[in-house]
C-alpha cells in the first residue's frame, strides 16, 4: 500500500492518542490508534458510547487539539496543538449530531449559509447558497425561516448544505442521522448517496448503528476502548 | 394466555390541544385493547403515541386535554379518578418506564431511597420486609445491592433503565407501559433491556403495552402491534406479520431501515414534499 499514486490524497493515523484529565484522573480516549483512509472513500466507524469515535472525529475536525501522534491530511502533515490555517479550513467540514444546536437560532437559513461563502470571499453567495439549499432537496422559501421553524430532517439538510458550500476534500458525519425518525433518515441517506458523486471527497460516518454504517460505507472500523478492533471490507459489511 | 376480560379498554381516545373549537386534534379516537399480552403502539415522532400512553395515565401536560368514551384499566374506570386515587394507582397495579433513566429518577436522592419509597408509597412493610422485596426485585433486574447506594448520575444507561424497571416492578403491577424504553440506550444494551422487561412481563402474567419507532424490535419482542400515523391506528397484526403487512405506512416503515442488503440503492421514504412541519 506504500507510495501508491494516490497518496497525497489519503488521511493516515498513526500512534494517535488522547487522554482527558490529568495525573491519576486521566482517562486514555484514543489509545495507539492506527487508521489509513483512501481517497474518496466512504468509511464508517462504529462502536459503543465511550469508545472514542466521536473524539476521532474531532481530532480531524481540528476541534480537539490536544493529541500526540501522527496525522496526514492528504498532503498536510497536522502539527501538535494547532488550529487548522489555509486551505485545510476549507477542506475538513463536519456535521454534528444534534441539528437543533449545530444551526444558530437566531440567524435564518440563509446567514446560516452565506456566512461561509462570504468568509472565504466566494462571489455572488447568496446564489451558491439558495442553489446550495435546492441540491439538498429543500425549497428556496427556506431560506428566511429559522432554524426552529424547520423539522430536524430539514435542519440536517441545511447542515449538510452548509458543509458542502466550501467543496471540502473531507467530509465529517458525527451520527447525522441518530437524532431522526427512520424516515427522515431514510431521506438522508439517500441524499448522502446522491450528493457523492457529485462531490468528490472522502467521507468519514461515525455511528452506533452498524446499519447505517452497512448501507452507506465501502470500508468500515469497530472501535472500542480507544482502539480499532475490526476492519470491515464491503463484503463483510453486506452481511450485516 | 388471554385473560377473558382485557386488562386495559381504550375506546375513542382523543387528546386535543386546548378546549375551544379550533383545538388542534393530536389523537384522534383511538380504540384498542390490552390483555395480558404484548401490544405495541409503533410510529414515529409526532404521531401521538407518546400522548395517548400520557392520556391513559392521567399524565397530560397542561394544554392537552385527553376525552374518552371508555377509558377503563382492570375494573378501575380511569375517567373518574382523582388526584390521590392516581397517585394510589401509578407506581402500584400500573406502571410506566420512560425512556431515558436519567430523566426519570430523582437526581439528588440515592438509588435505594428512591426504591424505598417506592415501597412504602404502596404498602405498609416493615423495613426488613421492605429491603427483602428490593433486594428480590435487583436480582430480577440482575443487579447486586451494590446499586442501592449509588445516585443516578452514576449508573450508566442500562443499569439505570435496570433500576427503573426494578422500582417499576416493586408493588407487582398488572399492566407495564413502557414508552421508547431501550431508545437512549447503546444499541448493544437494547435487546439486553427488551429481553428482560419481556421475561419479567411473561413470568409475572403482566400486560405490556411498548411503544416504539422501532418495527423490526417489535416484530421481534411483541404478540401484537398498533401502527399509528397522525393520531389514528391505521394498522393492526399480529406483530410477526409486520414484514408481510399490505399497508403502505407500514410497509414503508419496515424498509426504510438501512443494512448492509441496502447498500447502493434508494431507501423509501415517506413524505417526499417536505413542507414545514411543526417542530417536536
Amino acid at each position: 500500500m506504500r507510495a501508491t499514486q494516490n497518496q497525497g490524497g489519503d488521511i493516515q493515523i498513526r500512534d494517535l492518542q488522547v487522554e482527558f484529565g490529568a495525573g491519576q484522573r486521566a482517562r486514555r480516549v484514543l489509545d495507539a490508534l492506527d487508521l489509513t483512509v483512501v481517497d474518496g472513500e466512504t468509511f464508517g466507524i462504529f462502536g459503543p458510547s465511550g469508545c472514542g469515535k466521536s473524539t476521532l472525529l474531532r481530532v480531524l475536525a481540528g476541534i480537539e487539539l490536544h493529541w500526540s501522534g501522527y496525522i496526514r491530511l492528504f498532503e498536510h502533515t497536522l502539527e501538535l496543538r494547532t488550529s487548522y490555517r489555509g486551505s485545510l479550513r476549507r477542506a475538513v467540514q463536519m456535521v454534528f449530531q444534534d441539528p437543533y444546536a449545530s444551526l444558530h437560532p437566531r440567524h435564518t437559513i440563509e446567514r446560516v449559509l452565506v456566512e461561509p461563502l462570504q468568509v472565504h470571499r466566494i462571489p455572488r453567495p447568496r446564489r451558491v447558497a439558495l442553489e446550495a439549499l435546492e441540491e439538498v432537496g429543500l425549497p428556496a422559501t427556506l431560506a428566511h425561516r429559522y432554524p426552529q421553524q424547520l423539522s430536524g430532517g430539514q435542519r440536517q439538510r441545511v447542515a449538510i448544505a452548509r458543509a458542502l458550500l466550501l467543496k471540502p476534500r473531507l467530509l465529517l458525519l458525527d451520527e447525522p442521522t441518530s437524532a431522526l425518525d427512520l424516515s427522515a433518515q431514510a431521506g438522508i441517506l439517500n441524499l448522502l448517496n446522491r450528493l457523492k458523486p457529485r462531490h468528490p471527497m472522502t467521507l468519514i460516518l461515525v455511528s452506533h448503528d452498524r446499519g447505517v454504517i452497512a448501507h452507506l460505507c465501502d470500508r468500515a472500523a469497530q472501535m472500542r476502548n480507544g482502539r480499532i478492533e475490526q476492519l470491515l471490507d464491503r463484503a463483510e459489511l453486506s452481511q450485516e | 394466555m388471554t385473560a377473558p376480560s382485557p386488562l386495559l379498554v381504550v375506546r375513542e381516545l382523543s387528546v386535543r390541544n386546548g378546549s375551544s373549537a379550533a383545538a388542534r386534534t393530536i389523537v384522534d379516537r383511538l380504540s384498542f385493547s390490552v390483555h395480558a399480552e404484548r401490544v405495541a403502539l409503533v410510529g414515529e415522532s409526532g404521531s401521538g403515541k407518546s400522548l395517548t400512553t400520557r392520556a391513559i395515565m392521567g399524565l397530560l401536560p397542561a394544554p392537552l386535554m385527553a376525552s374518552a368514551a371508555e377509558l377503563r384499566f382492570d375494573a378501575t374506570n380511569l375517567l373518574e379518578l382523582g388526584p390521590r386515587d392516581w397517585a394510589v394507582l401509578r407506581g402500584s397495579r400500573l406502571a410506566l418506564v420512560l425512556q431515558d433513566p436519567r430523566h426519570a429518577l430523582n437526581p439528588v436522592q440515592s438509588v435505594g431511597h428512591q426504591l424505598d419509597e417506592m415501597v412504602r408509597l404502596h404498602g405498609a412493610y416493615s423495613r426488613a420486609e421492605r429491603r427483602e422485596r428490593i433486594e428480590a426485585m435487583l436480582q430480577a433486574v440482575g443487579l447486586t445491592v451494590r446499586v442501592l447506594g449509588l445516585l443516578p448520575q452514576q449508573l450508566s444507561g442500562g443499569i439505570g433503565q435496570r433500576v427503573v424497571l426494578a422500582m417499576m416492578l416493586l408493588n407487582g403491577p398488572q399492566l407495564l407501559i413502557a414508552d421508547e424504553p431501550t431508545s437512549a440506550l447503546d444499541v448493544a444494551l437494547r435487546d439486553q433491556v427488551l429481553e428482560l422487561i419481556c421475561e419479567l412481563v411473561s413470568t409475572r402474567g403482566m400486560g405490556l403495552l411498548l411503544i416504539s419507532h422501532d418495527l423490526q424490535q417489535v416484530a421481534r419482542y411483541c404478540d401484537r402491534a398498533l401502527v399509528m400515523y397522525s393520531g389514528r391506528i391505521v394498522d393492526e397484526c399480529a406483530a410477526a406479520a409486520l414484514p408481510h403487512s399490505t399497508h403502505p405506512y407500514t410497509r414503508a416503515l419496515w424498509s426504510c431501515r438501512p443494512s448492509g442488503r441496502t447498500y447502493g440503492t434508494e431507501l423509501p421514504v415517506l413524505d417526499p414534499n417536505w413542507q414545514i412541519e411543526e417542530p417536536g
